[in-house]
């Protein structure tokens, strides 16, 4: 417990908390006033009003959206299913900044809306909360089908053999079953689209902006530091909140269900209803999700004789002190690092909140561990920069401080990914070896680590993923000669021309790619009691 | 062979270079992403003052200059380079720069010099924001392409231009400034008011106006963007030549030559440099004969040291503009903030 609170306060607490010191401390003293003032401000509280209901919008229609996916995954057999759930899951670990360009290919002009019903939706508040579907359609599919994949079926068609109609036995058995699960998801979109940056940036046009825009732009533009801690502040009593409801339905969630074996549960769809079901499903996942990602794909072919990707190796490119293709290494390197740490971290702490003598603290820690996926990326970036610059903490010119920036991004998917099959273990299994003479380490190795090491392996192929994808405080900290695949894809994407446009889709490209195949290489390890994500 | 020499020079001493001893060896720059040189001329300077350059990249120009504030107390280099005249202000009033006067700064033309008294900065490289327009377009509506401020506002160019939000892009704050030259405290909120009747488009970013919107850019051309006037640089249509396989006789884009604002970026030495000296022989060599000949194709800038030699694919098809706006960065200081809150409640509201 103490090397996953370590790293927290220092790695993710302390910068917080210096850089909202720098804007609301002057001379020692806190100018706890600026809150009221800020708040009193019209353009803040429009935009506190935009954040909201649009993020409660975007929650409701990607509910409305993935749920029929959640149930097709979890309950239908089909060819290609495998891969099909690592697909959906791409967008959700693809940073904004490669995929807002691609979706803009679909909603705005000339794209698909406006070639078939000449309908351009970009700059407006749809191209928004579609985008917002788009990249969180995985949680909902991914948390919700997890669990109903996992519910007896046998329940359900009990209470019909008494009598009840299917909607009866629906509403009284599957539905209180999996509401905690939507409940879950619901909140985790939630926080997501609370928090949206770049796909507010990049199709809301300058009209619309959400805290964290807003936060962004005080920070990083106008340099009012003090308006900026407030908005953090703000924000952070948002997301707490958030994540204390959430935290709160997950252990709803973990009360006793009868689960089994996902392979059991899903068969090839029977009846016209059911493959319309299918084929409705799959119709929006290639509309929605697929045809974004092929624009990429079809724009980095622009040139002929795979010219983009031909270029990526030259070192003249400009943009780059270094050829952008070692952007790919780079990229999986500081990956592989930000998982080891996200996966120790992760790892320790899950253990630490299954302890039964785990106390209100501890687990108020679960909480807690979530924030930085709630808490802005400039916020972070910055405070990083302010606070971690002497000795013996002087990491600015070090390249760990990307991993690191990574990882607290991961650590929240490994312990939501590890607890629930940690808590699966029986405590009593390693009561018995401690009993037995068994050292708690060896108690750890010989009975929690068989059982966990494929969630283990879950755990650190989805940290892996998200930090290839990882953007916005990577782009804070990522130094020129060793850029990040969405940074270089971001840097050429800031030059004009041909070649530096075609090579942004090309490395985009590749980023899908790799993140895809870390994906299905995930699909095969799935656990047979499936995390939450 | 920065990026290797750089790389090498920091994993000898991670976490330490830079901010070493005074007697340091290596001496960084701390720049935004937009900074890139020749290797070959890097190596020459390495080779002739004996220290290693490393470079750290900081981010979009406005974010750079920030971080660079919030670290002056604890700097991560010696010199940062990259504070334009839209910002120079908010630099000094802050204590970023202490006084060097750089080899050469004699030989940079007057009209680029700022803080002569107390020599805080050294101009580097100067450039237009310009409205760029799409040849193909105006050629296909047998239409003649603006070439003013004032032409802007003409019913023939209805719902062509997109511009940047001036509240976020620097290109975008460069376009209002330019009005507010051209049309005074009393004209510009006018001219705006003009602009977004004839059907002007903001979007956020340069990436976006430029690669999304402008129809005659190679990335807008695959979006299929319907704008054939964009804001951006004079500097734009040679890179559309340079970076275009084959390059093609012609750039596909002109830049509206009455429409520019000039920037000037300047490089400093940082207050607490942990290597003052490199520092020193840093400046001078940005103000060197080869470097500022160098920066043309790298960075797409103009040099400001006299009698320095432009490359020929540049100058042709990015001249520099004749007559630009320009404005006293004590007067864009006093001024920006309000001037960007008026035109966001005129403009984007």
């Amino acid at each position: 417990m103490a090397l996953p609170v370590a790293f927290f306060a220092v790695f993710f607490a302390y910068p917080v908390a210096a850089i909202v010191a720098r804007g609301l401390e002057v001379d020692g003293v806190w100018q706890l006033g600026r809150i009221g003032d800020v708040l009193a401000q019209s353009d803040v509280r429009h935009v506190l009003w935009f954040t909201t209901w649009q993020a409660l919008a975007s929650t409701g229609l990607t509910l409305l959206v993935a749920l029929p996916g959640a149930y097709v995954f979890a309950r239908f057999d089909f060819p290609g299913k495998q891969v099909l759930r690592a697909v959906v899951t791409v967008p959700f670990v693809l940073p904004t900044v490669v995929v807002g360009t691609a979706f803009l290919a679909l909603v705005g002009r000339g794209g698909l809306l406006d070639e078939l019903w000449g309908m351009r939706l970009d700059t407006t508040v749809w191209a928004i909360l579609l985008a917002h579907v788009f990249f969180n359609y995985a949680v909902v599919v991914r948390t919700v089908g997890g669990l109903w994949s996992q519910l007896d079926p046998r329940q359900e068609e009990a209470a019909r053999m008494l009598g009840a109609s299917r909607l009866r036995a629906w509403r009284q058995v599957t539905l209180p079953a999996l509401a905690p699960a939507v409940a879950a998801a619901a909140l985790m979109v939630f926080l997501f689209t609370f928090t949206s940056f770049g796909v507010v940036q990049i199709l809301g046009g300058p009209t619309f902006s959400t805290l964290e825009v807003e936060i962004y732009r005080q920070t990083s533009q106008v340099f009012d530091l003090s308006t900026a801690a407030v908005l953090t502040l703000i924000q952070f009593a948002a997301v707490v909140a958030v994540l204390a409801v959430h935290a709160w339905t997950v252990r709803r969630r973990e009360s006793a269900l009868r689960l089994v074996d996902a392979a059991t549960t899903a068969r090839r769809p029977r009846g016209a209803g059911q493959w319309a079901l299918l084929a409705g499903v799959l119709g929006v996942i290639a509309v929605l999700l697929v045809l974004p990602l092929a624009v990429l794909v079809q724009r980095s072919l622009g040139a002929s004789g795979f010219g983009y990707y031909r270029a990526l190796t030259r070192e003249d490119g400009g943009a780059f002190l270094v050829p952008p293709i070692e952007a790919i290494g780079n990229s999986l390197q500081y990956a592989v690092a930000a998982t080891a740490i996200a996966v120790v971290i992760g790892a320790l702490a899950a253990t630490a909140l299954t302890r039964r003598d785990a106390g209100r603290f501890v687990r108020g820690f679960d909480a807690l561990l979530m924030l930085p996926l709630g808490v802005s990326a400039v916020t972070v970036g910055f405070g990083f920069l302010i606070a971690l610059d002497e000795p013996p903490l002087d990491l600015r010119a070090s390249w760990i401080l990307v991993p690191l920036a990574q990882a607290l991004v991961g650590v929240p998917f490994v312990v939501r990914t590890m607890l629930p099959v940690l808590r699966a273990v029986d405590g009593r299994l390693r009561e018995a070896a401690a009993v037995l003479g068994a050292s708690p380490w060896r108690v750890w190795r010989e009975v929690d680590l068989p059982m966990v090491r494929r969630a283990l392996l879950v755990a650190a192929g989805f940290a892996f993923a998200v930090s290839l994808g990882e953007f916005g405080a990577t782009v804070f900290i990522a130094r020129p000669d060793n850029p990040t695949l969405p940074v270089a894809v971001a840097r050429l994407l800031g030059r004009p021309g041909d070649m530096n446009y075609g090579q942004a889709m090309a490395l985009s490209t590749i980023l899908m790619l790799v993140c895809a195949v870390a994906l299905v290489v995930l699909e095969r390890l799935r656990t047979d009691r499936s995390g939450e994500f | 062979m920065v990026g290797t020499l750089a790389a090498c020079g920091s994993s000898s001493d991670d976490g330490g270079d830079g901010s070493g001893s005074g007697g340091s060896k290596t001496v960084t720059l701390v720049s935004h992403d937009s900074w890139a040189a020749s290797k070959d001329v890097i190596a020459a300077f390495e080779k002739n003052s004996g220290y290693k350059v490393k470079v750290l990249e900081d981010g979009d120009a406005g974010q750079a200059v920030n971080k660079a504030i919030l670290t002056k107390d604890n700097p991560q280099g010696d010199v940062f380079f990259g504070v334009d005249n839209t910002l120079l202000s908010r630099a000094l009033d802050n204590g970023l720069f202490q006084p060097y006067e750089a080899k050469g700064s004699d030989l940079v033309l007057p009209e680029y010099r700022a803080d002569r008294d107390k020599h805080r900065v050294t101009p580097v490289d100067t450039g237009d924001i310009c409205v760029n327009y799409d040849k193909a377009y105006f050629a296909e509506h047998g239409l003649t392409p603006p070439k003013t401020l004032d032409d802007l506002v003409k019913p023939e160019y209805k719902d062509l231009l997109v511009t940047e939000n001036a509240g976020s892009s620097s290109p975008g704050l460069g376009f209002l400034l330019g009005t507010a030259a051209k049309y005074g405290d009393a004209g510009w909120e006018g001219y705006w008011k003009k602009l977004k009747s004839n059907g002007v488009k903001v979007v956020d970013s340069w990436e976006q106006a430029y690669n999304e919107e402008f129809s005659g850019s190679a990335g807008g051309k695959k979006a299929k963007g319907d704008r054939p006037l964009v804001v951006s640089y004079a500097s734009s249509p040679p890179v559309e030549v340079v970076y275009a396989d084959p390059q093609p006789a012609t750039a596909p884009t002109g830049v509206a030559d009455g429409t520019c604002f000039r920037q000037v970026e300047y490089a400093g030495l940082l207050s607490n440099a942990k290597n003052p000296e490199g520092g020193k022989a840093l400046l001078d060599f940005l103000l060197s004969e080869s470097f500022q000949e160098d920066m043309p194709l790298n960075m797409f800038v103009y040099p400001v040291r006299e009698g320095a030699q432009v490359p020929e694919v540049f100058s042709k098809f990015g001249p520099q503009a004749k007559d630009p706006q320009t404005l006293d960065p004590v007067k864009i200081a006093d001024n920006r903030d309000q001037w960007v809150k008026s035109w966001t409640s005129l403009v984007l509201k």
